[in-house]
């Protein structure tokens, strides 16, 4: 049973506790959840959720079926096996003096990450990318020394024709 | 015309059907008494404890089908239910809980009895609402009874503000619901039918395993006709008792912790397990990996989380188990499978031990279960507590009414039994209904006692008074060196309580006595209560430890461990 980290997409309904009840289910059926991120959909009153979530493929499947029948939910998907994009947004604030800014600056381009604010003793980094490009930028910031830094968490979606969305779109 | 939101809450119960609500009232919920009386056709039992209300609509549900409610107030009433509704959600109950909450604009100040109800309850109910607008209510109402009682059923909550119960709004009240993320599957796919009759037709070795899906969906016709068609062994789960006659020569009994011999050793022997409306629960499958290990497994369930949860299936078929039978039955043509059940009937005369009750001077808790049998001829419906009562129960009485046995599985509720009861003869109230207590059991909710005097229901209780928390105690000599670490009991006087609830009572303390007791019972009006003063230290056999394969079947005491 080997286990692994798994992308599940969720369409739900903008309803008062629905982020609750998924955390909830999560927590009662002994989950780990590496990442949750929530934000509006394509259709009015629904959001996305793309959690993250260590398991095996049996565990995983097992959860997803219990998801599915939380009222609110409306799809879910486990996406791991699919070709999907997916992309994490951090906002990384580096110390930063006149001498070492430069060199700053030149890692922020090569990871095509921006310089969003500047301030005497520090600069204010943006980047989207995989865990794995955040992870690297990081790590190449970190000597300058990281002052604070925020990550949203893994969204995701599947490449091509494939959607994962309500299927009887009309009400 | 616009109707108060209490009165909007009647009404749509109207709607659907209603009549008989459990409660107990309070100060957020005061709109909604104070509507109540406008509504005769609406019965409110007043219960004496919250939990009391739960457990009567749970059985109510269970014992009509239909969706039992129950009303309490905010905070203390509504956190007393809690029990009750983890107890509907483990065992599938269709039930609407209405709770009265503090006015919106208090909601999350920490107001005089407040909780947060729906928080509290995520977990153990199917959904639940807060009506934050009363426009909403007529349509949560729909939803709630329609998800209630759909699907898996299981119960719903409705939180309801105080204020909200006072606002007015125009009273609509939907044909239809509109729950996208909400579509049960009701036919088995077909394609899954054909394979599972392939493998129906191809085993030598099958039993079925009929749970409590067979008597949620009231397919006793539809499994009597499969069973018998292909003559396959019928063994069941604690709640599938009852859903298959017991005097049917395939019938093998219950499965399990508790469960017979010949029903453990022909799982373990099996080549097809089919599982109907059961969802392998560890106290009917034992270990695991010990678990019919020479079968497949063909698994019908509505829900589709059940399937592969607990044990690797061959056949999923996710569908209303009567719906999917009907479609099964359809595929299948008589086959005989002699031999086989030649072998369980040769374990049956070997492994006589589940059923038989050894002689005794003193009386056995067996011994008044079968009375209790005897004296109905089975013609009765019976409500169990939790402990080695149930499992008395379970065993020695024969049950051949369908859906007959009343009792608390998945959660293991002690105090289930006398709320319950009452609650199972208000639903049905021309039946005889036995109450079967544990004298631990019965003192968790013995205040029921009291609405059952109020509404002179005519609940036959028999106490199996032994003196200890019995079925713990069990464990205790089996596991635990006979350290009876706090599972003697002091009891009270059962008699004089009885008396004092005005209950016509009667200790039996001798063999001879036990017949006529249950004859008086049953013949006297109303309710009425029986004491058994049984062997204290009986045991319920067979049983498999905890943690051991089902066919690991202990017969007799063990003598003492180490
Ligand atoms: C609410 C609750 N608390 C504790 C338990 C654990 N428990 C299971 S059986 C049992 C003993 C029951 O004793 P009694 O009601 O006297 O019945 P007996 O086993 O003696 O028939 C206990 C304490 C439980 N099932 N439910």
């Amino acid at each position: 049973m080997a286990s692994n980290k798994h992308t599940i997409v969720a369409l739900v309904a903008d309803r008062p506790g629905v982020l609750n009840r998924m955390a909830s289910l999560f927590r009662r059926r002994g989950f780990n959840i590496d990442s949750i991120a929530v934000g509006h959909s394509e259709t009015p009153h629904l959001s996305r959720m793309t959690i993250v979530a260590e398991g095996s493929d049996s565990q995983v499947e097992q959860i997803r079926k219990q998801v599915e029948k939380i009222i609110d939910v409306i799809r879910v998907q486990d996406i791991s096996g699919l070709d999907i994009v997916s992309r994490e947004l951090a906002l990384i604030k580096v110390k930063a003096s006149a001498e070492t800014r430069s060199e700053i600056m030149q890692i922020v381009d090569i990871f095509r990450a921006k310089i969003v604010d500047v301030s005497t003793d520090s600069v204010m980094v943006e980047a989207t990318g995989d865990e794995e490009k955040l992870s690297s930028l990081y790590n190449l910031l970190k000597p300058f020394g990281i002052k604070e830094m925020t990550r949203t968490g893994r969204i995701a979606m599947a490449r091509g024709g494939q959607v994962a969305r309500r299927e009887e779109a009309a009400e | 015309m616009k109707l108060t939101g209490a009165q909007i809450l009647c009404e749509s119960l109207l709607k659907e059907g209603v009549d008989v609500v459990f409660g107990y009232p309070g100060g957020q919920v005061l709109p909604l008494y104070h509507t109540l009386t406008q509504y005769p056709q609406l019965r409110h039992i007043l219960v004496r404890h919250e939990q009391g209300a739960v457990h009567a609509a749970d059985a109510y549900a269970r014992v009509t089908g239909r969706v039992g409610v129950c009303f309490a107030t905010s905070g203390p009433g509504a956190t007393n239910l809690i029990t009750g509704l983890a107890n509907a959600y483990m065992d599938s109950i269709p039930m609407v809980a209405v709770t009265g909450q503090v006015p919106r604009a208090m909601i999350g100040r920490d107001a005089f009895q407040e909780s947060d109800i729906t928080g509290i309850t995520i977990p153990i109910t199917k959904h639940n609402y807060l009506v934050m607008d009363v426009a909403d209510l007529a349509k949560t109402v729909k939803e709630a009874f329609y998800i209630a009682s759909t699907g898996r059923p299981g119960p719903v909550l409705i939180d309801l503000p105080r204020d909200i119960q006072q606002e007015c709004a125009e009273f609509h009240f939907p044909a239809r619901v509109n729950l996208p993320g909400y579509k049960p599957t009701l036919g088995g796919n077909p394609l899954q039918i054909k394979k599972a009759v392939k493998l129906l037709g191809e085993a030598k070795k099958p039993v079925i395993i009929a749970g409590h899906g067979v008597r949620i969906s009231r397919a006793y016709k539809e499994l009597k006709f499969l069973a018998e068609t292909l003559q396959i062994p019928v063994l069941t789960t604690l709640l599938g008792i009852s859903g298959f006659p017991e005097s049917n020569p395939l019938s093998f009994g219950m499965i399990g912790m508790h469960g017979l011999a010949p029903a453990n050793m022909a799982i373990t022997n099996s080549d097809l397990v089919v599982a109907i409306g059961m969802r392998f629960d560890d106290r009917a499958t034992g270990k695991i990996s010990s678990f019919a290990p020479h079968a497949k497994v063909i698994h019908i369930d509505i829900d589709p989380a059940e399937i592969g949860k607990n044990v690797a299936v061959d056949v999923p078929i996710v569908g209303d188990v009567k719906t999917v039978l009907v479609e099964l039955n359809k595929e299948i043509g008589p086959v005989r499978h002699d031999e086989w059940l030649t072998q369980l009937s040769d374990w049956k005369k070997q492994y006589p031990s589940g059923i038989d009750i050894r002689e005794s001077e003193t009386i056995l808790p067996q011994y008044v279960i079968r009375k209790i049998w005897e004296a109905t001829k089975g013609n009765a419906t019976v409500v169990t507590g939790v402990g080695q009562h149930q499992m008395f129960a379970a065993l020695h009485y024969y049950y051949d009414k369908p859906n007959s046995y009343i009792t608390s599985g998945g959660l293991g509720t002690m105090g289930f039994e006398l709320p319950a009861a009452f609650g199972a003869q208000v639903g049905l109230p021309d039946e005889t209904i036995w109450c079967i207590a544990g004298d631990g059991s019965i003192q968790m909710t013995i205040q029921e006692l009291g609405t059952i005097r109020q509404e002179n229901s005519p609940v036959k209780i028999a106490i199996l008074n032994n003196g200890f928390l019995g079925m713990v105690r069990q464990w205790q000599e089996l596991f635990y060196q006979h350290n009876y670490s706090s599972t003697p009991l002091w009891c009270p006087d059962f008699i004089k309580i009885a008396e004092a609830y005005g209950i016509p009572a009667q200790n039996v303390t001798r063999k001879e006595d036990v017949g006529a007791a249950i004859k008086k019972a049953m013949e006297t009006e109303g309710p009425y209560i029986l004491n058994f003063v049984v062997e204290p230290e009986e045991n319920v056999y067979p049983m498999v430890p905890p943690g051991a394969g089902i066919d690991q079947i202990l017969h007799e005491p063990l003598k003492e461990a180490c």
